[in-house]
């Protein structure tokens, strides 16, 4: 490219190749079978997809929320990274849950038409752990720290599950967490070492988020059924291993695991507790699909 | 010995060659390039929030993840150049208090508000096309680290651009009420946008020495008049009209001619008194101020690593 013509570029046709990191999403999914194998229940399969899906669109559109707000221009491009790296997940994993539920719902209708209690992220993804008034620096990476291990504990087994579509999926997530998780893992020995007080903030945010956790290793039926067929991972058997990469942080930062338990779970009528994998949010987050499903929705019609 | 630096100065920034970090320089020309650089950094700072208003609402996946990625840009925008400016023996920290206590400058576009989504695009087409304009001849301006920043940073722009004029595109096929937004944020962009390139060049004060010193390549004037005749060609394949009666096409001139925009209105704006000035030195300020105690943790860290180091 000329740069003394650069500007005139924008006339000619609208080539793929011009964008700085494409349009779509395909590439990483190019050439992968997208059938469901016969002996896997498509709707199982699809609400997996959901679970997966939400967790990253919530929690990406959380770490947006911290643009132009980090505490240094560095962190500022860091976790846009990874609110993008999460977006591109939940994209990939929203569009594949429409194409199998095949009633035409594609990523968009998904993210901006559901209501609330169709949501099936777990409600870490979706606490307000600052910028807002929920929670401060600290807090977001205590928050990042858990849910990168995990995710990414889920993501290395579920690069063999028989699905191609999610194993290609994981494949691509797996390198993108490893560094969420080493991002976090960095501020949390910062923080924990730095100064009296930044020590305080790490282990009040730690606290905060601690409650949450245990609802990543609870398995759903969903993912249960799915995991005796060898597309899904039974979360309950990631705690040890995340329990210890857990540790190994908190070592480093001379940080106690916290001691708070985890809150008790809304019950719904069977008796059974209900969480954000059955639909069940916190308060929070009907003000977070408002506000990222409001034009979408208040222009029907539109396109974008 | 002064006599002789300052025409080995002269030689290389007339035969259009690069003075480097360790090159003799005049103060003046530091302190130019200085002061010119970091309001280049701090507009691509403040540049963030009139567009990073819109991420958590964006309408589409796709729409979402280009903003976020394209604010992203801007934030690496301003890194790059307060790099630039260290080069010159200038420090963030230092510049950054100057921006949040209102002693240096930023551009004074985003001193507007972004009022619908169809102001994402706008800004694309509009503010990062007049910064691509102001930009572009930067690339061979004379000082090495700042020429090698912009043509990154051109690169990226160009793109954004795109991005930005690709929605519109989209959006005037799309709804009668999308094509009344984006029509609406042309409306409100246009005259701004004609005002990046500053007062006209008989108001303009620092244009002579700047050129000759090849940080400044071409006039505001010229460069205004670029971007009009880029511009009106763009606006008829969009569809919009761009809200100057005394726009046409002079033969004669081979040029747009155009209306003059209100410069009292520009000097309001750039004196403080735009409709958002407050609000983003604020929220700039706000974020420093927040993110101290992290900072001071981050050094604190690295001070006690270093001691555990040395002991060991
Ligand atoms: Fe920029
Ligand atoms: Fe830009």
């Amino acid at each position: 490219m000329s740069f003394d013509n650069a500007y005139e570029a924008i006339m000619e046709g609208s080539d793929e190749t011009h964008w700085a990191f494409g349009t779509g999403f395909t590439d990483a999914l190019s050439g992968v079978d997208r059938a469901v194998p016969s002996d896997v229940d498509s709707g199982d399969l699809a609400t997996y997809c959901l679970m997966l899906g939400d967790d990253a669109l919530v929690l990406s559109q959380r770490l947006s929320e911290w643009c132009s707000r980090a505490p240094e221009l560095e962190e500022d491009v860091a976790l846009a990274n990874i609110a993008l790296d999460l977006l591109g997940q939940a994209r990939m994993l929203l569009t594949r849950a429409g194409e199998i539920e095949g009633a035409g719902r594609d990523e968009d209708a998904l993210a901006y038409l559901r209501e609330e209690h169709e949501f099936r992220n777990v409600q870490l993804s979706e606490v307000d752990c600052g910028p807002g008034p929920g929670g401060d620096f600290a807090t977001t990476i205590a928050r990042l720290l858990v849910f990168s291990s995990w995710r990414l504990a889920l993501s290395q087994r579920l690069v063999s599950s028989r699905d191609p579509v999610l194993a290609a999926v994981a494949a691509k997530a797996v390198k993108e967490l490893a560094y969420q998780r080493d991002h976090a893992a960095q501020w949390t020995i910062r923080l924990g070492d730095g100064t009296e007080y930044s020590r305080e903030r790490m282990i009040a945010g730690l606290d905060r988020v601690w409650p949450f956790t245990d609802e990543l290793f609870t398995a759903h039926p969903v993912e249960t059924r799915l995991a005796a067929v060898g597309v899904a991972v039974d979360p309950a058997t990631l705690r040890s291993e995340v329990d210890g990469v857990l540790d190994t942080v908190l070592g480093a930062a001379s940080l106690d695991r916290p001691t708070v338990g985890s809150l008790s779970t809304v019950v719904g009528r069977d008796g059974a507790g209900r969480g954000g994998r059955d639909g069940v949010h916190t308060e929070a987050f009907g003000y977070l699909i408002a506000e990222m499903q409001h034009i979408a929705r208040s222009m029907p019609g539109a396109t974008w | 010995m002064d006599e002789e630096l300052q025409r080995e100065f002269d030689r290389v920034v007339a035969a259009e060659q690069r003075i480097e970090p360790r090159d003799w320089m005049p103060e003046g020309y530091r302190r130019t390039l200085i002061r010119q650089i970091a309001q280049h950094a701090h507009s691509e700072i403040i540049g963030m929030q009139p567009e990073g208003n819109w991420i958590t609402r964006a309408p589409s996946l796709r729409r979402k993840a280009i903003l976020l990625a394209k604010v992203q840009d801007e934030a690496g925008h301003g890194l790059y150049l307060y790099a630039a400016t260290e080069t010159l023996g200038a420090d963030r920290e230092d510049l950054t208090q100057k921006l949040i206590n209102g002693r240096q400058k930023y551009s004074s576009i985003f001193n507007y508000p972004t009022l619908s989504f169809a102001d994402v695009g706008v800004i694309g087409w509009l503010v990062d096309g007049a910064a691509i304009c102001n930009q572009v001849p930067l690339c061979r301006t004379s000082y090495g680290p700042y020429a090698r920043a912009m043509i990154r940073v051109c690169k990226e722009e160009s793109f954004h651009q795109r991005q930005g004029y690709e929605l519109l595109m989209t959006m005037m096929r799309g709804t009668e009420a999308q094509r009344r937004q984006v029509q609406d944020a042309v409306d409100r962009w246009w005259w701004p946008s004609l005002m990046m390139f500053g007062p006209p060049d008989d108001a303009s004060s620092n244009t002579e020495q700047s050129m000759a010193w090849r940080i400044k390549r071409h006039t505001n004037d010229e460069l205004r008049q670029k971007f009009v005749d880029m511009s009106v060609p763009q606006a008829d394949k969009l569809g919009v009209t761009l809200p100057d009666p005394e726009l046409r096409w002079n033969a004669e001139r081979g040029h747009h001619d155009f209306g003059t925009p209100d410069w009292d209105e520009f000097w309001r704006v750039v004196k403080g008194d735009g409709p958002c000035n407050a609000q983003r030195v604020a929220h700039r300020r706000k974020s420093h101020d927040d993110g101290a105690w992290v900072r001071e943790a981050a050094t604190a860290h690295a001070a006690k690593r270093a001691a555990k180091e040395s002991a060991a």
